[in-house]
């Protein structure tokens, strides 16, 4: 019950964000209503027992990637732009596609033999090993390959943005 | 050491280890070391020391298959495979990244962006496409085409005072970031459906599934279009054209020939291997990609009066025929594949190496009407652009028409004749584009070029592709046996 | 809804109470005559300028994205954290790669004078 009510409260705020990302005009305003989705659906992965996603979705999302969204808005000159007239015509277009997605998505979600997903796994116990212990287990045993061939990613990442920002010495 | 990482993990890991390695010391030496920028030519010989390492472990895992002989050596928990294939292709990468470093000294220099990191950047690349041709495993794969596609995001971007090569790298990034989230999508499907990330784990459970199952449907064009993408195979090619032009040429011949190789090898793995029993879904979609390759390739290719983006086009048709022998799929085709991507590492960066000799100060040399008359200027730059035109048009007797020959043989094989006599079609259209270059060379009026200044890099460089280009199409039988070693099955 | 997180939430809606309540009760109890004068600067103060909306300068994205990768950094420490004890000393030896090789682009970007503000 707890559940289903909480649920619906951060679905609201997901859905209600993402409706206020879109329709705001002020990119500065958009950005903080990100913020608000963000942490909905942060509270759904919560409610999912994926403690680390929620983790990752606070510190990374909402701490890391709306600082450099809001950085990067205050670097362009969003004033101008925000006085214009939104140039986005194909609106109905993209209401008829948004539909039709939407509709299959329905279909396929009710038409269960068409997917027959493997069986769901039980949620762990409540007293068992939770999902982050389960997941370090994971990450720093058997998949501790990528996960070290990860660090050259971001060592190549950080080579990337230095090189691609910084004005010519 | 323990169970998650045994001697055998350290053995099949060695490779990328000793290029990550190399890399990472590479972007310190330049600051610590060698901070001169005169020093920079040091760099070169680090990269190169690396490269060695790294063939080193790679020859001493063929040996030890052979000693042993056992087709294949798996480690990381079905993590990461050791086979004929991965050391072939572990080859190619080896010979493309030692050809790109020795011949970008000079073009570096004449464009007066000599940085360090840009051959540890190399390195780390070539270490991203080690996994692609090893990994057994969805996210070691994904992390290692992130690698490398991210590496390449900066090499195509490594002029920055060039705009071009800013709006190439731009470009390329937007597309290429795009079509990542199509390769993460499908993968992740794939884990959905199977429960596993592991290939041979997947191949089992896949292999239950019905083919009309929808959702096995969606992961296999989901993840077919994240990697014809990479390989540059239309109709996912916008990218090439302005990524190629834009890219510092040293940049370009990498990224055609090295990047390509390494997106058919998880190609290959992954639909010969773990998609096998579900051909009937991808075959279609591949036959598609395939005449829609060749066609834009080569029709687009005709009418390109910029060298770079003339051989752009010519390499999305290079895509098509190498994907043929997926559609053929038997021992001829992987063979033929193999030796294909092998050939063109050698003909393709020979082309683009004519093209960065003939760089100077001030001067493009890009365009077509800038070869007029290289026969006067330099007549051994003509005859080796000549030499290469001829065997990326697969002319015998050059080791283009080898690699040609293997493709049209499996599709012939299998029965595929439709594609075949198209194929054939094509190969008629890319000679007369080819033999345009070689006709502005040879017969048209000098132009005001001067004549190239041919460097040591180049000199060696041109050594190689030649001597490989000719000896493959002279005497196959070597490397058609190396290849034959590489099969998966 | 893990029991654990309860407090947590109730922690939360006080958190979101607060500020509420505090307004409303300050609007409820506050008298309220707006006129324009009160939005000036205030006696000697100086009047503004130009928007303070101008562009910043780029190196606040080299920032940010160096401050976005090494929080990608911090997340996968996180699970280590979490199962240090039973890892042991692999785990400590493969975080300390992962570290070292993140140390050797810190050590880059400081060279390369990313970091360099004037």
């Amino acid at each position: 019950m707890l559940d289903t009510i909480f649920f619906y409260v951060f679905a609201l705020l997901t859905i209600g964000g993402a409706i206020a990302t879109i329709t705001r005009r002020s990119a500065m305003h958009s950005a903080l209503s990100l913020i608000v989705s963000l942490l909905g659906v942060a509270g759904l992965y919560l409610l999912q027992k994926a403690e680390f996603l929620f983790a990752v979705q606070i510190v990374l999302y909402i701490g890391g990637i709306m600082v450099l969204f809001l950085f990067v808005i205050m670097l362009v000159n969003l004033d101008q732009a925000a006085k214009e007239r939104q140039f986005n015509r194909q609106w109905l277009l993209g209401l008829v596609a948004s539909v039709l997605v939407g509709a299959q998505m329905v279909w396929m979600l009710n038409s269960a033999g068409v997917l027959s997903l493997p069986a769901a796994v039980p949620a762990p116990a409540a007293t068992g090993p939770g999902n982050i212990e389960a997941l370090a287990d994971l990450l720093f045993r058997e998949y501790l390959l990528p996960f070290e061939v990860a660090s050259l990613l971001l060592l190549v990442a950080i080579v990337g943005s230095v090189m691609m920002a910084k004005k010519t010495s | 050491m323990n169970q998650f990482y045994t001697p055998t993990d350290h053995f099949s890991l060695l490779p990328a280890l000793l290029l990550a390695l190399f890399g990472c010391a590479i972007l310190m030496l330049d600051f610590f070391v060698l901070p001169h920028p005169r020093q920079k030519r040091w760099l070169i010989f680090f990269a190169l020391l690396g490269e060695f390492f790294a063939g080193l472990a790679l020859y001493r895992q063929y040996r030890f298959l052979e000693d042993q002989s056992i087709p294949a050596l798996r480690a990381f928990s079905d993590g990461l495979i050791i086979d004929g294939f991965s050391i072939f292709f572990n080859a190619i990468f080896v010979a493309a990244a030692v050809l790109v470093a020795i011949i970008s000294y000079r073009y570096l220099e004449v464009e007066g962006e000599h940085h360090g990191e840009f051959y540890g950047l190399i390195l780390l690349a070539q270490c991203g496409m080690y996994f692609l041709a090893s990994g057994t495993e969805l996210v070691t794969i994904f992390i290692g085409i992130e690698l490398m596609a991210v590496t390449f995001y900066i090499l195509v971007g490594f002029l920055r005072s060039d705009r071009r090569s800013n709006e190439a790298a731009m470009k390329y990034l937007l597309l290429g970031a795009f079509s990542s989230g199509f390769l993460a999508y499908g993968f992740s499907l794939l884990y959905a459906i199977t429960g596993s990330t592991r290939l041979p784990k997947i191949a089992a459970e896949l292999a239950q599934r019905p083919a009309t199952d929808p959702l096995l449907l969606l992961a296999i064009v989901t993840t077919l279009v994240g990697l014809l993408f990479k390989v540059g195979a239309a109709p996912f090619h916008m990218w090439a054209p302005d990524a190629y032009e834009g890219a510092p040429t040293p940049v370009t011949a990498y990224l055609s020939v090295a990047s390509k190789a390494a997106s058919v090898a998880v190609l290959v793995r992954l639909f010969l291997g773990t998609l096998a029993p579900h051909r009937i879904n991808w075959e279609p979609m591949l036959a598609v990609a395939v005449v829609l390759s060749l066609t834009i390739g080569n029709f687009s290719a005709l009418s390109q009066t910029n060298l770079k983006r003339l051989l752009a086009f010519s390499s999305i048709s290079h895509a098509g025929y190498i994907l043929l022998g997926l559609i053929a799929g038997n021992r001829t085709g992987l063979t033929g594949i193999c030796i294909y991507l092998f050939v063109y590492t050698f003909m393709n960066t020979g082309a683009f190496l004519v093209l960065i000799s003939l760089r100077q100060k001030g001067m493009t040399g890009d365009d077509i009407d800038d070869l007029n008359g290289l026969i006067h200027r330099s007549p051994g730059h003509a005859l080796l652009m000549a030499l290469f035109l001829l065997s990326l048009g697969g002319i015998p007797p050059t080791a283009g028409f080898i690699a040609k020959y293997y493709i049209f043989l499996s599709l012939v094989e299998t029965g595929h004749y439709a594609l075949a006599i198209t194929a054939a079609l094509f190969v008629a259209v890319s000679i007369y584009y080819y033999f345009r270059i070689v006709r502005a060379m040879f017969l048209n009026e000098a132009g005001q070029l001067l004549p190239a200044l041919p460097g040591w890099g180049a000199r060696v460089g041109f050594a190689v592709t030649a001597l490989a280009t000719l000896a493959i199409g002279l005497y196959p039988e070597p490397i058609i046996r190396f290849a034959g070693t590489s099969l998966l099955r | 809804m893990p029991e654990g997180y309860l407090p947590i939430f109730v922690f939360m809606v006080v958190a979101l109470l607060f500020p509420v309540v505090a307004i409303v009760a300050a609007k409820l109890v506050r008298p309220s005559s707006p006129f324009a004068t009160k939005l000036e600067a205030y006696e000697c103060g100086i009047k503004a300028a130009s928007s303070s909306r101008g562009r910043y300068t780029v190196r606040f994205y080299i920032v940010a994205i160096l401050f976005v990768i090494f929080d990608v950094e911090t997340i996968f420490l996180y699970p280590w954290a979490v199962r240090y004890q039973s890892l042991g000393w692999f785990g400590v030896a493969e975080v300390t790669v992962f570290l070292v090789i993140l140390v050797v682009g810190y050590v880059w970007a400081y060279k390369k004078g990313a970091l360099q503000w004037v």
